[in-house]
């Protein structure tokens, strides 16, 4: 067995496989960038290496560094995780190279695996089923638009090399083809370094659903059963579960066996999954399945798969790693009830998922109510250097209603505060009519997206209360003087306190007067109400005509959030001097809105540009995102380059001033 | 420390009486201040409200820390005087808290006379500044007033309690060191102007400030020249062009966070001058005060009962306890600050004062405030008195009690008949406030003592004159005096004319004395020097 295991993976993974490990009694060696010098994985290794700076390429992708690290702490084995270096043929060759055991697949199990076209033609020869589509090496445009109308539209366009959704684009016919594969070839470039794409039948009613399989090198090979990730956000996924929706024995037999056959016919041993994509317009038949891609890795999703199993997925990992053999046969495994996975993620659902990035002021995660595997805690910060995932909330339970009913408690007792998070999203879409009768497909999302990241706007009563909070005269004073502690002190009648606050683009005036015995009259914009407000310990209970709910409230200097229900609001106090100096987002200029690669700048100065065209290009959190002329003028200054490294709020250019 | 163990009944039928007397006069002083905040009325506040600018009350609270506590002086200052054209003295005054500093706040009522001065207004503004410079508050000027009440100019300008007094004493707070800050948010014409003019830091808010020492009416008069109020003496030209102003605001609001800004800024810190013990409440509810004081001023009663629902913890040690009893001296705490208490229980006679003058001087070498509850009829008459020198007695008394440095706190809590007013620190006497409730008296001696002197006086005349008084002529002759001593007594007529710093609920006694005194403690306590003791 193993003895000293170095995570090449930081964030929730490496958490994950220490916590393995310390039940297996292996050793752990963690490694870390400067950006997560104090972060929680480093905390709970026995071990910890300091791999380089911040940026991936500099650190988590630098498998000479890794490898050092092991050898310099005595590891035996390395395990990579999932992203970063967990599917590099290379690293895992250099790993071996090195005496050490790599957790995972052998480098030509990778390889073969890691190209797509490659890896479909190879599944196709196995007699596994494949989409129609063109995979082969030319990318000239109009040969592609030629296997495209073969295909038949739509079709997809997907990167050759890498995974996670980019490069990909749907093409709905031929006129969108040529920009659709210049972006794809473009961002797949700059993820995998290698621009070149492939076209694909896109099936309209798709269910993602993949299989979990493990093999062993006793040439033993199982699978766990399936997980549907359905429901996607452009291609990545948003919520798992396990077992699939409306799966049949039937089709459970076939794809199993057909995963089974793929992981055979290169040799697999580890984890991995077989993604299918399946057909789902007239719902699950074991004849409309095909393979599409195999990650040669432990999946962000697995827990669910862990949780119907009751196996643990990394110690199996570990076994194999170890020369043991698959600790199971297929005929001992079944499925023990349902699970979902949902991922929390520090993103803004109502700014069009604009990854959040800062420091989590307040986190609080229903450990109490679902399995939480998490790599942030309160004070951590959330850098644009790595995936934005706050953690993975699972449920488990007999069965698939009471996994979605946990699911959403779950996700509203997420409590966070400093970076905006999809919870509320999430449980919206837990609580969605459709997924909840597993109707679902992997458009689900784009088509309820308003309903889904609607808001609910803050009630006035809510506004009151965090404007009270604000105010600070909750909390009891800490001083001696009677000038702290005479809280709102008149000769006669009564203090009255003015707080002006906001909440996204919501603005209240709020004025209130103690009524004695926690008791407030607040006018909320010109509208009174009687709240009671008073604490317990973490809890807040906000009475208002009779009613009486429960409240989470935390407060950081001029912001208050409050947590009811599921549903939050975020206040700030806004003072007459805020506005002083102001920076972002004048009609004037085009302003960063969060900080990231400045890649493309579409204008030169002089350019006429109207609103709403594209004038330059941002990558950052690993998105691509366009930045659009905020009205019809003419471009008077670029102040940031290409290729520059720009600030949240940095202003990008500017416009002519218009005549009045 | 001894704790005050009460005998008080609150059962008893005279505790009902007591009660139900004191809620009497609450209600007048309630109604008194209702029409003080209510300033100049219905159409002027809608007016002021309408031109984008914040009512005065409103601005202070707006200024204040959320929670604050607001100390105000003289709410019910010129109440009844000058016809009730002038509310509350169209100034509101008062200590409060802003940015964590206890500053005094002088804010004019636009809604009055346009916030012009009357002569009470000026006296209002003057006690403001006195209890700035006394207890080093810095000061904050919210200015919307278009200067001297013309009609009263001869009790506004000419005298040196007057008008430009106001300015004398911003010039000579600012050489000691207290911050004074001005936000120009209306008018500030004439003399007024030289209020920012003579600030440390002035803000002017845009449209609505203007500062200048003619208005244009007055220019076009002098000579020939028009112009807008604005382009003589708005925001832009001050803030631009002038300099009178250093800072402009868009608005109301925006210049209050820019006095807020200021004060923050003034790098300053509240000095600790004395040795504070946690606070803690006192045993008995101060509540209970309106059933303790008796409905009727003649009626006795043990003060002690009183400073049971003042002090922290009811715990009071008392200096000689068996001397001069009628008057009570001993050390508390009031929210943690320590005090020394004076409180009358009887009439003063020669040992109460010498006891009183002993006190004074532990208070004065010790540094420790002293708080006089004041509520006496005198000093002892007759010829017992006299001959064993109750004069030079009393003498002491007023004497350490003029010359103590430390700080003092005066509240009315009964009659205030005399000399017994000189003792125990009355209104000359400078204590740093001076506070009054709603059933107290004060007058030179008693209405009916008064009566019967003059009627001594008219009757022995008439005797003379060899012609009868009967006793109903006595009766009519003695009314009128009775009626104006009890009119001109009325802590209401006494408050209109500043004579106290504003009338407290007896129940926030405790609390007043408190903010009373961490507000003074925010000048050091200077060594005493004691005058010449008669011995």
């Amino acid at each position: 067995m193993i003895r000293k295991l170095l995570i090449a993976n930081r964030g929730e993974i490496a958490c994950r496989i220490i916590r393995t490990c310390r039940r297996l009694a292996i050793a752990t060696v963690a490694v870390y960038s400067d950006a997560d010098r104090d972060a929680l994985h480093v905390e709970q290794a026995d071990e910890a290496v300091h791999i380089g700076p911040a940026p991936a390429t500099e650190s988590y992708l630098r498998g000479d560094a890794i490898i050092d690290a092991a050898l310099r702490t005595d590891a035996d084995a390395i395990h990579p995780g999932y992203g970063f270096l967990s599917e590099n043929a290379a690293f895992a060759e250099a790993v071996t190279a090195a005496g050490l055991r790599f957790v995972g697949p052998s480098a030509a199990a990778i390889r073969a695996m890691g190209l797509k076209d490659a890896a479909k033609a190879l599944m196709e020869n196995s007699g596994v089923p494949v989409v129609p589509g063109y995979h082969g090496e030319s990318q000239d445009p109009d040969l592609l638009l030629a296997e495209a109308e073969r295909i038949g539209f739509p079709v997809l366009i997907k990167a050759r090399a890498g995974g996670g959704g980019k490069g990909m684009r749907r093409v709905d016919d031929g006129m969108a083809l040529r920009d659709a594969l210049a972006s794809a070839q473009r961002e797949a470039l700059a993820a995998f370094g290698d621009g070149a794409c492939l076209i694909e039948k896109y099936v309209t009613h798709p269910r993602h659903i993949e299989i979990q399989v493990f093999g062993d090198d006793h040439g033993h090979a199982v699978h766990l059963f399936e997980r549907d990730c359905s429901l996607q956000r452009r291609h990545q996924k948003v919520i798992e579960e396990a077992p699939a929706p409306g799966m049949s024995e039937e089709m459970r037999y076939a794809m199993g066996e057909a995963a089974v056959r793929a992981a055979r016919a290169i040799g697999y041993s580890g984890a991995g999954t077989i993604e299918f994509i399946a057909d789902a317009s007239e719902g699950l038949k074991a004849d409309r399945f095909w393979f599409m891609e195999m990650n040669t890795r432990l999946q962000v999703e697995h827990p669910v798969t862990e949780a119907i199993t009751g196996i643990d997925l990394v110690e199996w990992q570990l076994r194999v790693a170890s020369g043991e053999p698959l600790p199971l046969r297929q005929e001992d495994l079944a499925i023990n009830g349902w699970a979902m996975e949902a991922r929390l993620y520090a993103e803004d659902a109502g700014r069009g998922f604009l990854p959040s990035t800062g420091t989590l002021t307040h986190l609080h995660l229903p450990e109490d109510l679902a399995r939480i595997d998490s790599g942030v805690r309160t004070g951590d910060s959330i850098s644009p250097f790595y995936d934005p995932m706050i953690a993975k909330i699972i449920v488990h339970a007999p069965d698939r209603a009471t996994a979605l009913t946990r699911l959403a408690g779950a996700l509203g007792n997420v409590r966070s505060t400093g970076v905006a998070t999809n919870a509320a999203f999430l449980r919206h879409l837990a609580e969605q009519p459709d997924f909840a009768a597993g109707r679902h497909d992997t458009g689900l999302i784009e088509r309820d997206l308003g309903t889904l990241t609607d808001s609910r706007p803050a009630p006035d009563e809510i506004a009151a209360c965090a404007a009270l909070v604000l105010s600070g005269m909750l909390e009891p004073g800490a001083s001696l003087d009677p000038w702290d502690s005479l809280s709102g002190f008149r000769l006669w009648g009564q203090a009255r306190h003015f707080v002006t606050l906001h909440h996204r683009d919501q603005h209240w005036q709020v004025s209130f007067a103690s009524s004695g015995d926690g008791t407030w009259s607040a006018c909320v914009d010109g509208k009174i109400l009687s709240l009671t407000v008073r604490r317990t310990g973490e809890t807040w209970r906000l009475t208002v005509e009779g009613v009486t709910t429960m409240l989470h409230i935390v407060r950081d200097r001029d912001q208050a959030t409050i947590f009811r229900g599921g549903d939050s609001w975020s206040f700030d106090r806004t003072g007459p001097l805020d506005g002083e100096h102001e920076t972002t987002g004048g009609g004037d200029q085009v302003v960063a809105p969060m900080p990231g690669l400045l890649k493309v700048v579409c204008v030169s100065p002089g350019q006429a540009v109207t609103a709403g065209k594209t004038v330059a290009v941002m990558e950052a959190m690993k998105m691509e995102l366009a930045l659009a002329a905020p009205r019809d003028g003419k471009i008077a200054e670029l102040l940031s380059a290409e290729g520059e490294q720009v600030q949240e709020g940095a202003v990008i250019l500017l416009l002519e001033p218009e005549d009045e | 420390m001894a704790v005050i163990r009460s005998q008080f009944n609150p059962k008893s039928d005279a505790a009902q009486a007591n009660r139900a007397a004191m809620q009497a006069k609450l209600v007048e002083v309630e109604a008194a201040v209702a029409l003080a905040e209510a300033g100049g009325g219905e159409d002027a506040r809608a007016r002021h409200v309408k031109r984008g600018k914040l009512l005065p009350r409103e601005r202070v609270a707006r200024l204040l820390d959320h929670g604050s506590p607001f100390l105000e002086i003289g709410t019910t200052a010129a109440h009844g005087l000058y016809g009730g054209a002038s509310p509350s003295a169209g100034i509101v005054t008062g200590i409060g808290r802003v940015e964590g500093r206890e500053v005094m706040i002088v804010a004019n009522d636009a809604t009055v006379k346009g916030g012009t001065y009357y002569p009470m207004t000026v006296k209002k503004h003057l006690r403001a500044q006195e209890i700035a410079e006394e207890n080093g508050l810095p000061c904050v000027y919210l200015v919307d007033s278009g200067g001297a009440n013309l009609p009263n100019q001869d009790e506004v300008f000419p005298d040196r309690d007057h008008f430009g007094r106001i300015f004398y004493n911003q010039a000579r707070m600012s050489a000691k060191g207290i911050a004074q800050i001005a936000a120009v948010m209306g008018s500030c014409t004439a003399g007024g102007a030289y209020v920012p003019a003579m600030s440390d830091e002035a803000i002017i808010v845009k449209d609505q400030g203007t500062i200048f020492l003619a208005g244009p009416p007055l220019v076009k008069a002098a000579t020939g020249e028009e112009v807008s109020a604005e382009d003589l003496g708005g925001g832009d030209v001050h803030t631009r062009l002038s300099g009178v102003a250093d800072h402009l605001a868009r608005d109301d609001a925006h210049a209050l966070a820019l006095v807020r800004r200021a004060v923050a800024g003034l790098n300053t810190r509240k000095p600790g001058t004395v040795v504070r013990s946690v606070p803690e409440d006192p045993l008995y509810d101060p509540e209970e005060i309106a059933a303790i004081v008796p409905a009727s001023l003649s009626t006795p009663y043990d003060v002690r009962e009183v400073l049971a629902r003042i002090v922290d913890g009811s715990r009071f040690d008392e200096f000689k306890a068996r001397y001069g009893t009628t008057l009570v001296c001993g050390f508390a705490h009031i929210h943690g600050i320590p005090v020394g208490i004076i409180a009358n229980n009887g009439v003063l006679f020669s040992e109460s004062a010498l006891k009183g003058a002993h006190f004074v001087e532990l208070c004065s070498q010790r540094k420790i405030p002293l708080v006089f509850l004041q509520n006496i009829t005198g000093f002892m008459v007759g010829r017992r008195y006299e001959t064993e020198g109750i004069a030079k007695h009393g003498a002491k008394l007023v004497t350490a009690v003029a010359t103590t440095s430390v700080p003092k706190v005066t509240v009315m809590i009964g009659g205030s008949f005399g000399a017994g007013n000189y003792g125990m620190a009355g209104r000359a006497y400078s204590p740093r406030f001076l506070w009054s409730w709603p059933n107290s008296r004060i007058s030179v001696m008693g209405g009916a003592q008064a009566a019967g002197v003059l009627a001594t006086v008219r009757r022995e005349a008439m005797g003379r004159a060899g012609r009868s008084w009967s006793s109903e002529e006595e009766a009519s002759f003695k009314q009128p005096v009775l009626d104006r001593f009890d009119e001109q007594s009325h802590p209401l007529y006494a408050s209109a004319r500043l004579w106290d710093d504003g009338i407290v609920d007896p129940a926030k006694t405790r609390q007043v004395l408190a903010l009373s005194l961490s507000a003074a403690l925010n000048a050091p306590i200077e060594e005493t020097r004691f005058g010449v003791f008669r011995m």
